[in-house]
């Protein structure tokens, strides 16, 4: 366990200093069962990246690369032009749970990572203004008079929207969230996504939002991922490969209303990602796979580009 | 709520009513019978265990042996706690310590600590530090062995978080993860409170001048089943308390634990 983030590391150039968070050629294998194979994304800053893909398909594993949990087995993964190591500030994190501590409150929740980073002396001299803030994004996300309270006072929205303050309070360089919404009710699940677009909207942040519900990715994203073991590509040993990108849409930005969810072409969006990603039966050639973002790219290894 | 009351109360007055059955029973076979004193003779040699002070320097025998005591108890549970807090919460937190220490511990948790008293008594001598070093001895690797398990049943996410908002390593064992674990440690330090006492007691009876298992163990060279008794209802009461009294101290100080299933 290590501190944050090394600011001053060697940066590589190229595509991987322009965006904000760059994975080339990302391979993770644990024991002989390959979980990502051969993975490229490249994140522009500002981005609402959203990430998709049927459960099992190792979301959660490119997570915890990015937050430097864990390491890839092969290839490269840059955080703002650094190789990203241990977890640091520089990356926010929002859990489905467990990502507020259960003995602190509201208040205290949100002021910690302030608290942590500053001095002993300073942490006495800027506790007012530390305060303060805290406040202010406690407004935000309109909470301020539940300050006092403890978590398991509040309900999972409100629990989700402390998590979302202590996480934006720190500034963090790309805000990461780990299905957030996936554990609430749907109507507060429709308000939250409403409430997460206001919060990126105002702070103009680049956000990583790992979903397995595709309805929440489209309407939510700026930009939609789909990672999926479901293709087809020329390598010999069909049985143990991994999880790629099969699917890279730019989504337009609209309004917030929920309104846009009941639009037809909305729902044929879904649908084409749905067969392309989550359908067993449907396998695309790699060479075939809709990577029509602007920032997408793909490095095919010759075996795998073969027909 | 009142069944409740009185099913609570019930097996502690079938006791009470065969104790007194059964005494009246032998004393009237036999009046000077000193195995089951009248509670009577019990008031009487309470009192005068309490109230008159020793022959030879005036002190009052029953405060004076309860605090050495207590003294002994709060020394040896209290540096246990602390030591196995600190153990417990490396090991649980740091690869590199549960490397080193967590077979260790296992391994000495495993020593019966009253096999050791002797060495202890010869190590320490038979005063107040060998005393003490038996109770710690006795209750420490449990407790740091509780903390251990404790700590790695802690989320994987939490100390992730934790260095996202800018926490060293040193600052999430510390600032995170230790305050997480102080309800529980009260709670392992209450259940350690039983193998305490039977250390101290132990310890007392072997080797002291004072103390209750001391005076417990004198007595009984009298036959003072009069005294004998009272005493262990006393020692009984001061263990209730010191649970009662840590419990509730752990629930005010720490409302989210129980209720955040902690």
């Amino acid at each position: 366990m290590n501190g944050s983030n090394n600011s001053m590391c060697v940066k590589a150039g190229g595509l991987e200093e322009k965006n904000i968070l760059h994975i080339q050629d990302v391979y993770k294998i644990y024991g002989n069962k390959v979980v990502l194979d051969n993975v490229d994304l490249s994140v522009a800053r500002g981005e609402f990246c959203t990430v998709v893909g049927p459960s099992g398909c190792g979301k959660s594993t490119l997570l915890r690369l990015i937050l430097g949990q864990e390491r890839p087995t092969k290839g490269g993964l840059f955080i703002d032009g650094c190789p990203a190591e241990s977890a640091g500030r520089d990356r926010g994190i929002v859990y489905q749970k467990y990502s507020l501590f259960p003995h602190l409150t509201v208040l205290e929740n949100v002021l910690l990572g302030k608290k942590l980073c500053a001095g002993i002396v300073e942490r006495f001299r800027k506790h007012k203004t530390f305060e303060e803030e805290a406040m202010h994004f406690l407004e935000k996300v309109q909470l301020r008079e539940h300050y006092k309270k403890y978590p398991h006072e509040l309900s999972g929205g409100m629990q989700q929207r402390v998590a979302i303050a202590q996480a934006v309070i720190m500034n963090p360089s790309i805000l990461l969230m780990d299905e957030p919404f996936g554990a609430l009710d749907p109507g507060t699940r429709e308000s939250m996504q409403v409430f997460i677009l206001e919060i990126w909207e105002k702070t103009k942040m680049t956000i990583f939002f790992v979903t397995h519900d595709l309805e929440e990715a489209c309407y939510l994203g700026t930009r939609i991922v789909a990672l999926s073991q479901f293709y087809s590509d020329g390598r010999k040993n069909n049985g143990n490969k991994g999880a790629k990108i099969v699917a890279d849409y730019p989504l337009p930005r609209k309004a917030t209303s929920t309104m846009v969810k009941a639009q037809a072409s909305f729902g044929e969006l879904i649908q084409k990602i749905r067969q392309e990603g989550f359908d067993p039966k449907h396998l695309q050639h790699v060479t075939e796979f809709n990577l029509k973002h602007d920032d997408s790219f793909q490095t095919l290894t010759p075996e795998e580009a073969q027909r | 709520m009142g069944l409740n009351w009185f099913l609570l109360a019930l097996p502690f007055i079938i006791l009470t009513a065969a104790y007194l059955f059964a005494s009246h029973m032998r004393l009237a076979d036999n009046p000077d019978d000193k195995l089951l004193p009248p509670v009577s003779k019990m008031v009487q040699a309470i009192k005068q265990y309490a109230w008159t002070g020793d022959r030879t320097n005036g002190e009052q025998l029953m405060v004076q042996d309860t605090l050495s005591s207590l003294r002994r108890l709060v020394i040896g549970v209290g540096s246990a706690a602390i030591f196995g807090l600190l153990a417990g919460l490396n090991i649980g937190l740091f690869p590199g310590f549960k490397a080193l220490g967590n077979s260790f511990v296992k391994f000495l948790s495993i020593i019966p600590p009253l096999a050791i008293l002797p060495i202890l008594f010869i190590v320490f001598g038979v005063g107040e530090v060998g005393k003490v070093m038996l109770i710690f001895l006795g209750t420490v690797f449990l407790i740091a062995r509780d903390i251990t398990l404790t700590v790695e049943s802690f989320p994987r996410e939490q100390t992730i978080k934790a260095l996202t908002l800018g926490a060293s390593g040193t600052q999430t064992a510390y600032q995170i993860i230790l305050p997480q674990v102080m309800p529980r440690l009260i709670n392992t330090v209450r259940l350690s409170l039983g193998p305490a006492w039977l250390f101290l007691i132990a310890s007392e009876a072997i080797a002291s001048t004072d103390g209750l298992g001391y005076r417990i163990f004198l007595v009984r060279r009298y036959l003072s089943m009069d005294l004998i008794i009272p005493l262990v209802f006393w020692i009984t009461f001061l263990g209730f308390s010191m649970d009662l009294l840590l419990r509730k101290f752990a629930e005010r100080k720490y409302p989210w634990y129980v209720k955040s299933g902690g």
